[in-house]
């Protein structure tokens, strides 16, 4: 099915409804990281990634790696929606004997890898990128990684080798919302600046904004001048709720009942607002 | 302001817990951070190095008050490791904290080299151990780590029961000039009962038994307390418990003991059934020639249920309902 912008614009409110509603509902969850990746899962997942949900291991599929796997939630939401799975399980996550456990497992159809200890995924795409390109195969791997994340040196060892490898069907996306657990990356750690870092390692870098529809669309979809592409989106933590956007202590605050219903009005609002074509 | 009961599973439970007049603590983690801050006021020599974990362990209010003693690295478990060494290399006095599941294998190349072979005094601090982040999944447990690091030479192993336990291990990481590891759960439990003896390297004897013996460890101790007052209300059976919080140096006089004067031993831990507490104690006790029946309990060789500590713990049979029927079958 092929979605307009504005009706992918739309999709990620009621994405962003759906997730408050889960992590709310578990009481565990990463709000912020979420919040902030959704667009890109919804842009991947409705428009770019060739996958099918009524045979989710089919070897020619592209391959999604979240490796900031804290945000799980968007993704079993966006998975859900794209039918790997009935929504109702995600009622059940974190409870006991669910396979919606806090972190992306392959019990649930549609996850590639385990993640959830960060710097791994890059690597994984990696092996996936350098297997299609031997086995002359023509999927592509997108692997998904948060700004803090970036200071395990495993992802630079897998930059090496996938610039070595001229992996252009591989791409890497950077949640950049510049914060991580302990506040602002550039405080705790500071990677920048991130675009240089990635060409220094033989990348092409494309810079964008990771809201915006239209420009993750291009991103994801502009072919590769034969070297592997990263792509550095420029989000906000808990985007879509005034009160959580930018701020550090969502990264995993669970919103209170009063909390999510004002998060969830301003959703309808953004929702309505889209609907009427004020947007 | 008194701390609410701790969660003991079932309202049995709770009221064997009440019954046996023991007093809540705070979390393990809580009183890590609180007596780090308490020595490094004094000792300004002492680092806190962490990676993106200071607010998981609990050291938010250390940073503010002490912001020269703590040294941030970002989410580089095995780059905390290799720094860790180097500061203690120039004479500090170093506790690297980050989460076990993460310090414990992560950086393993590092602890053993850098840390344990090089023997740099560096306090490893696993925080969140075992089960303790649950619903967060296998990533994040720390089902191994005793295992990994009992097999690394030159290294104390410390698990605390209690808040006791846990301002001891503190206090003797702080003191020790070689490696020692430490790892802390982060759910609120009741403080054990006073016992003889607390000290490093000293199994803590905290009720006497003859028919079976718990050697337990880290946060399953007070469940085999309760199990243990269980089988004497309910079952007249006579139970031994010992909080073993020091994993190495084992203390085998005191488990030889057990072993000697108990028909049974049952060891209870946080972690795989393989590489920790109970094959320790197993390869102890067998290798003197004792033969008491026996039996590890902890989590099996699989990937564990998905849930809560509290739910990954009941599945097991680590709650005193589970480890007093643990302990029948074993005596029958
Ligand atoms: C190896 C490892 N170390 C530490 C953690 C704990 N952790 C989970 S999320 C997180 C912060 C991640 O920040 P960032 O990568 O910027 O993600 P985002 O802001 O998108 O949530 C940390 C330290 C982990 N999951 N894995
Ligand atoms: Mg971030």
């Amino acid at each position: 099915m092929t979605y307009t912008d504005k009706q992918l614009q739309m999709k990620s409110v009621e994405y962003r409804r759906r997730i408050l509603k889960a992590i709310a509902h578990a009481g565990a969850g990463h709000t912020g990281g979420s919040l902030s990746c959704v667009d890109i899962l919804n842009v991947l997942y409705n428009r770019v990634l060739r996958v099918d949900p009524a045979n989710p291991t089919d070897p020619t599929r592209d391959r999604y790696i979240q490796s900031k796997g804290h945000s799980v939630e968007a993704l079993f939401v966006v998975l859900a929606d794209r039918g790997f799975y009935d929504q109702s399980l995600l009622e059940t996550l974190c409870q006991y004997r669910s396979h919606f456990v806090g972190h992306p497992t392959r019990k649930v159809p549609g996850v590639e890898f385990n993640t959830g200890a960060l710097g791994h995924g890059l690597s994984l795409g990696v092996g996936c990128a350098l297997a299609s390109k031997k086995d002359l195969a023509d999927f592509r791997t997108y692997v998904l990684l948060g700004d803090g994340e970036l200071a395990e040196g495993s992802n630079w060892e897998a930059a090496m080798s996938a610039a070595h490898y001229r992996l252009d069907n591989l791409i890497a996306i950077v949640d950049h919302n510049t914060l991580q657990i302990t506040g602002r990356t550039r405080d705790v750690c500071s990677n920048e600046p991130l675009d240089e870092k990635w060409q220094a390692f033989g990348w092409e870098v494309r810079t964008i904004d990771g809201h915006c529809i239209a420009q993750i669309t291009e991103a994801l979809t502009r072919p590769s001048k034969g070297s592997p592409v990263c792509i550095i989106a420029n989000t906000r933590k808990g985007k879509g709720v005034s009160f959580m956007e930018d701020v550090g202590k969502w990264h995993h605050g669970v919103p209170t009942d009063k909390e999510l219903q004002m998060a969830l009005q301003e959703l309808d609002l953004a929702f309505a607002e889209l609907e009427s074509g004020v947007n | 302001m008194s701390a609410p009961a701790p969660s003991m599973f079932s309202p049995q439970a709770s009221e064997m817990a009440k019954s046996l007049g023991l007093k809540p603590g705070k979390a393990n983690l809580e009183q890590f951070a609180d007596t780090l801050t308490l020595l490094a006021r004094k000792d300004r020599r002492i680092l806190a190095v962490t990676s993106d974990s200071r607010g998981s362990g609990k050291l938010g209010p250390y940073g503010q008050e002490l912001p020269d003693q703590i040294v941030e690295v970002g989410i580089a478990e095995q780059n905390l490791v290799g720094v860790a060494a180097g500061l203690a290399s120039c004479g500090k006095k170093v506790f690297a904290v980050s989460p076990a599941c993460f310090l414990a294998t992560r950086a393993l190349e590092q602890i053993k080299n850098d840390v344990c072979y090089s023997d740099m005094p560096v306090a490893l601090i696993g925080i969140s151990a075992g089960v303790s982040y649950g619903a967060l999944g296998t990533t994040h447990h720390s089902l191994h780590d005793f295992a990994a690091l009992r097999a690394i030479n030159n290294l104390s192993i410390l698990a605390p029961g209690d808040n006791a336990e846990s301002r001891l291990a503190i206090e003797y990481a702080a003191r020790s000039e070689h490696p020692v590891y430490v790892r802390f759960g982060k759910a609120p439990l009741y403080d054990l009962p006073a016992s003889e003896s607390l000290q490093v390297g000293q199994a803590r004897v905290l009720r006497n038994g003859s028919d079976l013996a718990f050697i337990a460890t880290g946060e399953t101790v007070i469940h085999a307390l309760l199990a243990a007052e269980h089988l004497a209300v309910f079952h007249q059976i006579q139970t031994r418990v010992i909080s073993l919080h020091t994993l190495r140096p084992l203390d085998s006089e005191s488990i030889l003991q057990a072993a000697r004067q108990c028909r049974a031993v049952i060891t209870v831990e946080e972690h795989m059934v393989h590489g920790g507490l109970g094959e320790a104690v197993a390869g102890l006790v067998l290798q003197s020639g004792l033969k008491p029946r026996f039996r590890i309990v902890g989590i099996p060789d699989e990937y564990t249920v998905t849930g809560a500590q509290a739910d990954i713990f009941r599945h097991y049979g680590i709650s005193m309902e589970g480890l007093s029927q643990t302990a029948r079958q074993l005596l029958a």
